[in-house]
C-alpha cells in the first residue's frame, strides 16, 4: 500500500472512530448523567425518559454504535483491498508494457 | 424434589459439562494454551469473551447493588457496557494488528522496555489479583448458603474446580467451558426475570415490564410510580432520582468505562480469532450477549426491590416466609425488633429501621420472594457459579501468562522450551489459586468494592499507555513508565488511604473534588496522561523502528 493510500485510510478510519465515540459520549455521559434530570421532564409508557436512556437507552446504543462500527471498517477495509488491487494492476500493467 | 436436591442437581450437571469440556479441548502447545491456537469462531469467541467479562459482580451482585442505589446504580450498568464501546473501538483492533498474546507484552515492545514490560506485568498481576478474589468470594458465598456448607468449604470447592479446568486446559479449554458457562449464566439470569415480569405486570419481557403498569393484584399502576411512591412513604429516596452528586457519578462511570477497557482478561480476547475482522465481529457479538444480561439487570432491580417492600414492609416477623428465616442464619439479613411490636419496620430512618438486608443476596433471594418453582431457584444458582468461576478462570490465566510467558520467557529465561514455559505458567495457575482461596475465605471488602478497585488500577494505569501508544506516535518509553507509576501509584494510594488506613473519614466532605475512591480511578487516568506526554515531550523520541510498528498497525489487514 503506497503510503498516500495508508494515510487516507487512517484518516477515514479516525473519522469513523471519532464520529461513534461522538455519539458515545452524548447518550451515556450526556443523557444518561448530565442532562439526565431536564430529560426526566419527558414520560413515556412508565419510564422517565432520562432514567430510561441511563438504565436501557444508552446501552441499546452503544450495541447500535458496535455493530455500526463492525460495518464501516468492513466496507473501508473492502474499499482500500480494492484500491489496492487497482493499483497493483495497473502497476504490473505498466510494467508489461515496457 | 427440593431446593436442595435441584441445587446440586444443576451445579453437578453444568459442572460436569464445564470439566468435560475443559478435558476435551486439552491445550498440548502454548499458543493454544495462551489463545486457544488463535482458531476460535468469532461466535463462540463472542459468548466466552462476554462470560468471562461478566463476572459475579454482573451476576450477583450488580442488580442487588442497583435496587438499593436507584438512578445511582446506572454506573455500573452504563461503565461496564460503555468501556467495552472503549475497548473494540480504540484498542482491540490495533493490538490485534500489533500480534502480542498479551498487554505487557504490548508495552514491552511498543515502549522497547524491560522495565515497562515489567511495570505492566505488575499492574496486570495486582488488578487480575484484586479481580479474582472478589469471584472467590462470591463463589463462597453462593456455596455456603445453598449447599449449607460454612464459607471455607465453599471456597476450597471453588478453588479446586478452577484449578482443574484452567491448568488442563489452558484458554482452549476456557474458551470452549465459557461458551457453555455464558449459556447456563445468561439461562439463569433471565428465565426469574421473565417470570417476575408475567406475575407482577403480564408483561414476559422484562426490559418492557419495568415499564408497565402492574396487574390488579399488586394494586395496579406504573412499577416504577409504585416503587417511588413507596420508597417515600418509607422514608428512603425516590427510586428514579439521583442521590449522589453528578460529578461522583460522572466519575465512577468513567473509571469503570477506562477501567473496562484496560482489563487485561478481555483484552486477550481478540487474539483468540483467526483475524482482525473477526476481532470486530466477535466483540459485536459479545457485546449483544453482554447487553442481554445488563438490560434486564435494573428491571430485576426494580422487581425485587418493590417484592421486598411489599413482603416485609409492616409484616409480622413471624409470619416471614422460609427464605427469609434461611437468610438470617446466613446473618445477611438481621432484623431487630426495635419497638418490640412484632412487626417489620422496614424505613429510611436508621433510627426506626428494623431490618438489614445484605445487597449481595437480592439477585440470588429474588426467585424466593417471589415465591417461584424450585428449579428456578437452583437455576440461579448455577448461573451465578458459572459467572464467579468463568471469570476466575479467564484471570488466573492473564496471572499465568504474565508470569511464565512475560516474566520467565521475554525478561529472565529467554532460552526456556515450549514445555517448560507451560510448566511455569500451571505451576503459576496453582500459586495465585492459593492465593486468591485465601483472600475468597477472608475477604478485605464487598464483591462489588473489591471488583471497583481493580477497575480503578486498570483504568489508571494500562488506558492511556495503551491508547497513546496506537494514537501518537511520538509516545516513547520515559512517558509511558512516568505515566504508568504515577497513575497506579495515585490510585491505589487514595484507594488505600480511605479504604483500608482511614474508613472513618471515607465520605464525600473529606474525599478530593467529592470523587469516592470507585471513581477516582478517572483521576488517575488523567494524572497517567499528563505525565506521560509531559515527560514524552521532555525526552527523546522513540527509535525509528518502533515509530514504524505503530503506522504498520494503522494498515487494514490481518
Amino acid at each position: 500500500m503506497s503510503s498516500q493510500s495508508a494515510n487516507s485510510y487512517w484518516k477515514a478510519n479516525l473519522k469513523i472512530v471519532a464520529s461513534l465515540l461522538i455519539v458515545w459520549f452524548v447518550v451515556s455521559f450526556g443523557a444518561g448523567i448530565l442532562f439526565v434530570d431536564a430529560l426526566d421532564t419527558i414520560r413515556f409508557a412508565g419510564f422517565k425518559f432520562g432514567f430510561w436512556m441511563a438504565q436501557q437507552g444508552s446501552i441499546l446504543v452503544f450495541v447500535v454504535l458496535i455493530l455500526a462500527y463492525m460495518r464501516l471498517m468492513d466496507r473501508l477495509d473492502a474499499q482500500y483491498a480494492n484500491d489496492n488491487a487497482a493499483e497493483n494492476s495497473a502497476n504490473s500493467d505498466e510494467e508489461a508494457g515496457q | 424434589m427440593n431446593v436442595q436436591t435441584w441445587t446440586y442437581l444443576f451445579v453437578f450437571l453444568s459442572f460436569s459439562l464445564y470439566i468435560g469440556i475443559a478435558i476435551w479441548s486439552r491445550a498440548s502447545s502454548t499458543k493454544e494454551f495462551y489463545v486457544a491456537g488463535g482458531g476460535v469462531p468469532p461466535l463462540a469467541n463472542g459468548m466466552a469473551t462476554a462470560a468471562d467479562w461478566m463476572s459475579a459482580a454482573s451476576f450477583i451482585s450488580m442488580a442487588g447493588l442497583i435496587s438499593f442505589l436507584g438512578r445511582d446504580g446506572t454506573f455500573y450498568l452504563m461503565g461496564w457496557t460503555g468501556g467495552y464501546v472503549l475497548l473494540a473501538l480504540l484498542l482491540a483492533p490495533y493490538l490485534r494488528k500489533f500480534g502480542k498474546f498479551t498487554v505487557p507484552d504490548f508495552i514491552g515492545d511498543r515502549y522497547y522496555s524491560q522495565s515497562a514490560r515489567l511495570i505492566a506485568v505488575f499492574c496486570a498481576v495486582v488488578i487480575s489479583f484484586v479481580y479474582v478474589c472478589g469471584q472467590m468470594q462470591g463463589a463462597g458465598i453462593v456455596f455456603s448458603r445453598f449447599l449449607e456448607v460454612d464459607i471455607e468449604t465453599g471456597v476450597l470447592i471453588g478453588m479446586a474446580i478452577v484449578f482443574f479446568y484452567a491448568v488442563l486446559g489452558g484458554m482452549k479449554g476456557i474458551t470452549y467451558t465459557q461458551v457453555a458457562q455464558y449459556c447456563v449464566l445468561i439461562f439463569a439470569f433471565t428465565v426469574p426475570a421473565v417470570f417476575i415480569s408475567l406475575m407482577m405486570t403480564g408483561q414476559p419481557i422484562p426490559q418492557i415490564g419495568f415499564g408497565s403498569e402492574l396487574t390488579e393484584a399488586y394494586g395496579g399502576g406504573y412499577l416504577l410510580d409504585r416503587l417511588d411512591g413507596m420508597s417515600q412513604a418509607l422514608g428512603f429516596a425516590t427510586y428514579t432520582e439521583g442521590q449522589r452528586s453528578t460529578q461522583d457519578v460522572f466519575f465512577i462511570t468513567a473509571a469503570l468505562m477506562f477501567g473496562t477497557a484496560g482489563l487485561p482478561h478481555v483484552i486477550i480476547r481478540f487474539f483468540t480469532v483467526p483475524n482482525v475482522r473477526d476481532a470486530r465481529r466477535s466483540a459485536g457479538y459479545a457485546l449483544i450477549f453482554i447487553a442481554i444480561l445488563y438490560t434486564t439487570a435494573p428491571a430485576v432491580a426494580a422487581f425485587a426491590k418493590t417484592n421486598l417492600i411489599n413482603t416485609v414492609s409492616n409484616a409480622e416477623y413471624t409470619a416471614m416466609p422460609e427464605w427469609f428465616k434461611k437468610w438470617e442464619t446466613t446473618k445477611l439479613i438481621s432484623f431487630e425488633d426495635k419497638n418490640g411490636d412484632g412487626r417489620i419496620q422496614y424505613v429510611g430512618d436508621p433510627a426506626v429501621n428494623e431490618l438489614d438486608v445484605n445487597r449481595d443476596i437480592m439477585v440470588l433471594a429474588n426467585p424466593e420472594i417471589a415465591g417461584l418453582p424450585d428449579w428456578v431457584i437452583a437455576l440461579v444458582v448455577a448461573g451465578a457459579l458459572a459467572a464467579a468461576l468463568s471469570t476466575a478462570a479467564g484471570l488466573l490465566l492473564v496471572i499465568s501468562t504474565s508470569v511464565a510467558h512475560d516474566m520467565m520467557k521475554r525478561s529472565f529465561m529467554p532460552n526456556i522450551s515450549d514445555k517448560k514455559e507451560l510448566l511455569y505458567a500451571r505451576l503459576a495457575i496453582f500459586v495465585a489459586v492459593l492465593i486468591a482461596g485465601y483472600f475468597g475465605m477472608y475477604p478485605p471488602a464487598y464483591v462489588a468494592q473489591v471488583v471497583a478497585f481493580a477497575f480503578g488500577l486498570a483504568a489508571a494505569s494500562f488506558f492511556p499507555a495503551i491508547v497513546l501508544g496506537i494514537f501518537w506516535k511520538r509516545m516513547n518509553k520515559e512517558g509511558a513508565i512516568a505515566g504508568m507509576v504515577a497513575g497506579f501509584g495515585f490510585t491505589a494510594a487514595y484507594i488505600i488511604y480511605f479504604r483500608f488506613m482511614n474508613p472513618a473519614i471515607d465520605n464525600a466532605d473529606n474525599w478530593l473534588f467529592g470523587i469516592s475512591p470507585e471513581g477516582i480511578g478517572t483521576f488517575g487516568t488523567l494524572i497517567n496522561t499528563c505525565v506521560a506526554i509531559a515527560v514524552a515531550r521532555l525526552t527523546p523520541p522513540p527509535p525509528a523502528a518502533v515509530i514504524e510498528i505503530v503506522e504498520r498497525i494503522r494498515l487494514p489487514g490481518e
